[in-house]
């Protein structure tokens, strides 16, 4: 177990700039999640930490330990890859014993482990398997059986569960949490889908275009995203981001809606924000046009135009409404963020 | 859908297919159809030489007499007959010796290849050159290169002060030998590195990445990632590359012509020069009918090398 520090970390491949200049800190024991849309740079900045990038600039620490020259194997670390990586032509056992044997280490010793890794991770009957011969999950967990027998300071995960159907995405998601918080291991996660940051992380890092947009508790983005674009990627649906100009009486966005402000904006340009759970049903409320209604059974989102302003709202009532039909909603006003014209928080 | 305007009425008519078409419905008259083209060729660029060949070497059938049943005597006056043995047994250590140059050369390119290299494909075009040049035609290059006088390789080395006469590279048994199996391996390389460079390229970088984190030093990550993930295409490779060597014929015979005195004979170079310019062509055959033991030996050997790795198949497990 140890922390990892991330010092203005740069990377570049030939002129093409990867990464500008990232900070991150990760305490002892902690489940961070790197989050970003393709090419926002976190795989690679998890594979430098992993050493299987070299570093233009800046230091990585494991443990206190500056590693930038350390070669992978001397980092104490764990890695699953994306496709898992295990070695096709070794059984499930021999897969997770490859380490301890180029370590040499003696046989009853690589038999305890990879028993006490299998018993955790329900793999018992299947060590004498090739990975062919396995499902999704099982490889999925034999990948994370291979990171367990080595007792790493630091587990990092690279995607792990993009290949995975839908319902066993969710499953290995807690299973991932629960093996985390088990073993109180640092961990280093890396995805692209916001869900499986807010449900798995103690800490979500944004990233954005080689920049790291915001970082802290998943919680605390929701709440409080510090700009555009943590507050579009963070939630689903997405937050209804509106431009257009502070004026008294309301926000006047573009297409034309009016809408309420919380007390003390300021005028000028500025990007309203409204999450669409945070819309509410009211009698008093702006008369909004339906476009499409779409029940999910535990709620409805429904696409709106206020003028030719469009808006998503998300209702725990039933909304029967058909396209064209007059809904009255209003936000609610506590929740309502504002942006200023560069995209940070007003 | 439309009714407002009358619209003509049209029923497509079933149309009875004619007789031409029914025919080609039928699916055996298809099947023969289809197969007799490949068959045929078959038939008789293969096996009715392979037939005839085989029928020869029981015979004592010469060029411009037709010959008689003669049961293996073939065989028997070929099991006395030294020069015979000599061509078995430096058909079996040229293929030999061959095989082991190319792989480990040809291995060694592959992995270097498979680096990254500024300008890689043309470096690969290029090791491509030696086997795309037709064999007769690197073979007289070589022939060049050994030839007692002018020999390109002697006069070098008496150049660069290292021996003060040429090199005698195949006029004596042994030299001839060796250089031979030298110009084999020159000639085979780019098969054998095109071939493994594919199956290279086909290992995911990710288990590389995985052995690196799991302490594998460059000879471990080759020793057990590489070389069993090349297994099934080496397995493969070399069964032909023993096949084409062990048959080889153009680059003897355009060298040395089996010589000096019958030393540098392949059994298929044998046969020929037994058949067509000795004119026995009974006793060329059965040299050539000779070979099919050990062709049968090498797929074999492929056969059951490949059958053994059961990673690769999904089956359940035993």
């Amino acid at each position: 177990m140890a922390t990892v520090s991330v010092r203005q970390v740069r990377k570049s491949f030939g002129s093409t700039k990867i990464l500008h200049g990232v900070d991150v800190e990760i305490a002892d024991g902690e489940f961070v999640v790197l989050v970003g849309p393709s090419g926002c740079g976190k795989s690679t900045l998890l594979r430098m930490i992993a050493g299987l990038e070299n570093i233009t600039g800046g230091e990585i620490a494991i443990g206190g330990r500056v590693v930038n020259a350390v070669p992978p194997k001397d980092r104490d670390i764990a890695m699953v890859f994306q496709n898992y990586a295990l070695y096709p032509h070794m059984t499930v056992r021999e897969n997770m014993a490859f380490s301890m044997k180029l370590a040499k280490a003696p046989a009853d010793v690589m038999e305890q482990e990879v028993q006490r890794a299998a018993k955790i991770l329900g793999l018992e009957a299947l060590l004498d398997r090739y990975p062919r011969q396995l499902s999704g999950g099982q490889r999925q967990r034999v990948a994370m059986g291979r990171a367990i027998v080595r007792h790493p300071q630091v587990f990092l995960f690279d995607e792990p569960l993009s290949n995975l159907d839908a319902k066993l995405r969710v499953q290995m998601r807690s299973e991932i949490r629960e093996l985390q918080q088990r073993l109180a291991t640092t961990t280093i996660y890396v995805t692209h889908d916001q869900i499986e940051a807010m449900t798995m992380a103690d800490q979500i890092v944004v990233m954005n275009g080689g920049r790291i947009e915001q970082s802290g508790a998943p919680l605390a983005l929701y709440d409080r995203p510090a700009n555009t674009f943590v507050a579009g990627f963070i939630g689903s649906p997405a937050m209804n981001l509106l431009r257009g100009e502070v004026a008294d009486g309301g926000f006047r966005a573009e297409g034309g809606a009016i809408l309420p402000l919380p007390p003390g904006a300021h005028r000028g340009a500025a990007t309203y924000g409204i999450r669409p759970e945070h819309l509410v049903l009211a009698d008093d409320g702006i008369p909004a046009a339906i476009v499409i209604v779409e029940p999910t059974g535990s709620e409805t989102q429904v696409s709106l135009r206020i003028g030719e302003t469009p808006l998503i709202g998300a209702f725990r009532e039933r909304v029967a409404g058909r396209p064209g039909d007059t809904l009255r909603i209003k936000p609610d006003l506590s929740l309502v963020h504002l942006f200023g014209p560069d995209g940070a928080r007003l | 859908m439309s009714t407002a305007t009358a619209a003509p009425v049209w029923t497509k008519v079933r149309q009875q297919p004619g007789a031409l078409a029914r025919l080609f419905d039928n699916k055996a008259f298809l099947i023969v159809v289809c197969l007799l083209p490949a068959v045929g060729l078959l038939l008789t660029f293969l096996t009715y030489p392979l037939g005839l060949g085989v029928y020869l070497a029981f015979t004592d059938q010469t060029i411009g007499r037709r010959g008689i049943w003669i049961g293996i005597e073939n065989f028997e006056f070929l099991a006395e007959d030294p020069i015979f043995w000599n061509a078995v047994f430096y058909s079996v250590f040229y293929t030999a010796v061959a095989t082991v140059g190319k792989f480990a050369l040809g291995l060694w390119l592959a992995l270097l290849l498979n680096q990254h290299l500024p300008m890689k494909s043309l470096l690969r075009a290029i090791i491509l050159l030696p086997w795309i040049v037709p064999t007769v035609l690197s073979a007289i290059a070589f022939w060049w290169i050994y030839d007692p006088q002018f020999s390109i390789i002697s006069w070098m080395l008496i150049e660069l002060g290292l021996r003060e006469t040429n090199v005698d590279f195949i006029n004596t048994a042994w030299p001839a030998r060796w250089s031979l199996i030298a110009a084999n391996i020159w000639r085979g390389i780019p098969f054998v590195a095109i071939s493994l460079l594919a199956g290279l390229q086909t290992i995911s970088p990710s288990l590389y990445e995985a052995a690196l984190l799991d302490g594998a030093t460059p000879w471990q990550r080759f020793r057990h990632i590489t070389f069993p993930m090349l297994m099934p295409i080496l397995a493969i490779v070399m069964t032909f590359s023993i096949i084409f060597t062990f048959t080889d014929f153009q680059l003897v015979y355009s060298i040395t012509r089996g010589g000096p005195v019958n030393s540098t004979h392949l059994m298929a170079t044998l046969a020929f020069q037994r058949g067509i310019p000795g004119g026995q062509l009974g006793e060329g055959a059965a040299i050539a009918v000779a070979m099919i033991p050990f062709l049968v030996f090498a797929t074999l050997f492929s056969y059951f090398a490949l059958a053994r790795r059961k990673w690769q198949q999904g089956e359940s497990n035993d």
